[in-house]
């Protein structure tokens, strides 16, 4: 077959229909369009909000689990069988994890993992003035947490590195800190449940986007954190690790469960609505670009079954001058491409076009701290894909209205005239 | 008596044909004939007695018959369509009772067409030929216009231009001078003339110009879907 002639001849039935196609053109053109900007947006907006919670939640958190130890007296006593024991109390004596630094040891050894960092979680009373307010405190490792856990782009005032550079000091969720009218180098005290009292100055505020989380949330480093409870050196009640591939920490937190012997969460189940939420809004921007593809093909379609009637005479003339129903379909099959072509490649610069607009739109949330307009994620694959559906979809739609261009029968055209 | 076989380029036997709407009609009834090469074969007959007809199975377009066709010697009975769109492209030419150009293409590239289908030389070439053709109807001038700028008898001419490209065995023609006047009339006559004296093409030619059948080798007459006299 002659594709250069095919081809001519499609483009010129092309031209001379300029205004009809041009029409089915910026058909495929919109939805190409829509496509790209709708999951550009999409996904954009998936990510920050998964970001929201998932790039500072370890995949897998070890930690000691308070509650009642598995092996009582008196299974030791009576040995194996059932023991029916009433009125069990759980265990608070001990809520670090041992051998801490053999376990961060291990981890870094672990070529599975991205990271891991060391804290201390505690409760501690925090009183500027008159007012008592009951607050979480974690003893972080600053560089490590910014690191893995972004923990800087929360930070909305001061200077987070203090934590380490400056001694006795601490960081307060902004909500909490504006309960309390503290501002950053006021100078509050804080009350360990040890019964220590210290005065840590406030070197910056957080803010995670999450406001009851910020009402409660403060951070020191590990050391204030540990004078602050009276213990040793060694204290850690928490390591958060950082995986390289999340999808792994299921099974990987249930095995460190057995090597470290203590509790391991991973972040699938501590969080697993927000897996489904992502999965929602891109079934929605997908379903929604195909509709338009849908709708610009049966554009396609019918444009292409009208341009068949006006063009019955020059398919008899073709057939009748040696072109067969093969080649006559493939011409009109070039139309049908060549729209999508031309559409699709209009689509993918309007697309990016939209996106742009979209970018710049202003979007300013208490929440979101370091956003300042609409998020936009550029992905070369939806690209990829809007072209492929148009090729695809015009090539669908160009396939009856093809087949019927090639069964046209010269004679009865021609004795039509 | 080889070489006589040899010679002809279209032979039909016994070919019928009916038409079943509204009833069956018997339109082409036992049409047996030969052409061979360099003949210029004129078909007259009343209005309705099948000339049209005959010509469309001929020309392989209409293949709804019974009977044998042979073109160049190969029968195109049962043959697949994409065979049969070849042969019309290479060996044979049409002109239609009423001219049909291509709207699209302007009168150099209708005429260009099949050859460009059958692509046996490079464009230039075929361009080149396109324009001895054009030259030869006297309408060389009328290379770049649309179709819809030329008046009829113009537009019949790029039809003879068109089916002459490929340098065919055989031309068809249904009733190609019904619209030129008498001048013009005798030029298309002259050329196939030519056609058929100098390249050896042969030439069957349905007309209801009497002058110009009896100008030609052979006439042939039908009547009510029969040869009456050939
Ligand atoms: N599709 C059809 N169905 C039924 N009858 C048909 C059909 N086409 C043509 N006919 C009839 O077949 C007969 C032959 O038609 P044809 O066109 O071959 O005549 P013709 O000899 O070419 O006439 P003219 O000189 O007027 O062109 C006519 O009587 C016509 O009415
Ligand atoms: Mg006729």
């Amino acid at each position: 077959m002659n594709y250069s002639l095919i081809i001519s001849v499609s483009k010129s039935l092309l031209i001379a229909k300029w205004k009809q196609t041009l029409i089915a053109a910026i058909g495929v053109m919109i939805a190409i369009a829509m496509f790209i900007a709708l999951l550009s947006f999409m996904t954009g907006l998936n990510i920050m909000l998964d970001g929201l919670i998932l790039n500072r939640t370890a995949h897998i958190r070890l930690f000691k689990e308070i509650k009642p130890n598995p092996v009582q007296p008196a299974d030791n006593y009576f040995g194996s069988g059932h023991n029916f024991i009433s009125s069990l109390k759980s265990n608070t004596a001990r809520t670090e994890i041992y051998n801490n630094a053999a376990i961060s040891k291990a981890l870094q050894n672990d070529n599975r993992v991205a990271g891991s960092t060391e804290r201390i979680t505690t409760q501690a009373f925090i009183s500027y003035g008159v007012i008592d307010i009951n607050a979480v405190v974690n003893g972080i490792d600053v560089a490590k947490e910014a690191a893995l856990f972004s923990f800087n782009d929360y930070i909305v005032k001061g200077n987070p590195a203090d934590l380490n550079n400056i001694p006795n000091t601490i960081i307060l969720g902004k909500a909490l800190a504006e309960r309390m009218t503290v501002n950053t180098g006021d100078v509050i005290q804080a009350t360990s449940v040890a019964g220590i009292r210290y005065q840590l100055k406030v070197v910056g505020l957080f803010q995670s986007g999450i406001n009851d989380f910020d009402k409660v949330q403060c951070y020191a480093s590990i050391i204030t954190t540990q004078k602050l409870l009276n213990k040793p050196e060694n204290y850690i009640t928490d390591i958060g690790v950082r995986l390289k591939d999340m999808s792994m920490a299921p099974a990987m937190a249930k095995e460190y469960m057995q090597i470290f012997e203590t509790d391991a969460e991973d972040i699938q189940s501590a969080n697993a609505q927000f897996e489904t939420g992502s999965r929602v809004r891109s079934v929605i921007s997908y379903s929604v670009g195909i509709v338009l593809l849908l709708v610009a093909g049966f554009g396609i379609y019918n444009i292409l079954n009208m341009m068949i009637y006006e063009k019955m005479d020059s398919i008899a003339i073709m057939k009748a001058t040696g072109f067969s129903a093969r080649d006559v379909r493939w011409v009109f099959m070039g139309i049908s491409m060549g729209i999508g072509i031309f559409g699709g490649i209009a689509g993918l610069i309007f697309g990016f076009v939209f996106s742009n607009v979209i970018d710049q739109i202003p979007f300013h949330t208490s929440a979101l701290p370091t956003i300042t307009t609409f998020p936009v994620n550029y992905d070369l694959r939806f690209y990829i894909i809007g072209i492929s559906f148009s090729l695809i979809t015009t090539y669908f739609a160009g396939w009856i209205p093809s087949r019927k261009a090639g069964k046209v029968d010269p004679v009865i055209i021609i004795r039509g005239k | 008596m080889e070489s006589s076989k040899q010679n002809i380029i279209l032979e039909a036997k016994n070919i019928t044909k009916y038409f079943y709407d509204p009833v069956k009609v018997k339109v082409l009834n036992d049409i047996s004939f030969a052409i061979k090469r360099s003949e210029f074969v004129s078909i007259i007959g009343k209005s309705g007695c099948g000339k049209s007809t005959l010509l469309y199975v001929l020309s392989t377009m209409d293949s709804d018959y019974e009977g044998d066709l042979f073109i160049d010697g190969e029968n195109m009975r049962g043959r697949k369509e994409k065979f049969l769109a070849n042969i019309r492209n290479e060996k044979i030419g049409f002109v239609f009772q009423f001219h049909y150009l291509l709207k699209e293409f302007n009168v150099l590239h209708n005429v260009m067409l099949p050859a460009l289908k059958l692509n046996l030389k490079s464009k230039e070439a075929i361009e080149l030929d396109a324009l001895n053709k054009l030259d030869m109807l006297g309408i060389k001038n009328l290379a770049v216009k649309k179709p819809n700028q030329l008046s009829g008898g113009e537009k019949q001419r790029v039809a003879i231009a068109r089916a002459m490209i490929n340098d065919p065995l055989i031309i068809m023609c249904d009733e190609p001078t019904g619209n030129l006047d008498k001048k013009n009339s005798s030029i298309v006559f002259d050329i196939f003339k030519r056609l058929s004296t100098e390249q050896g093409q042969a030439l069957l030619v349905v007309t209801h110009d009497p002058q110009f059948a009896e100008d030609t080798n052979r006439i042939i007459e039908m009547e009510d879907g029969r040869i009456i006299r050939q």
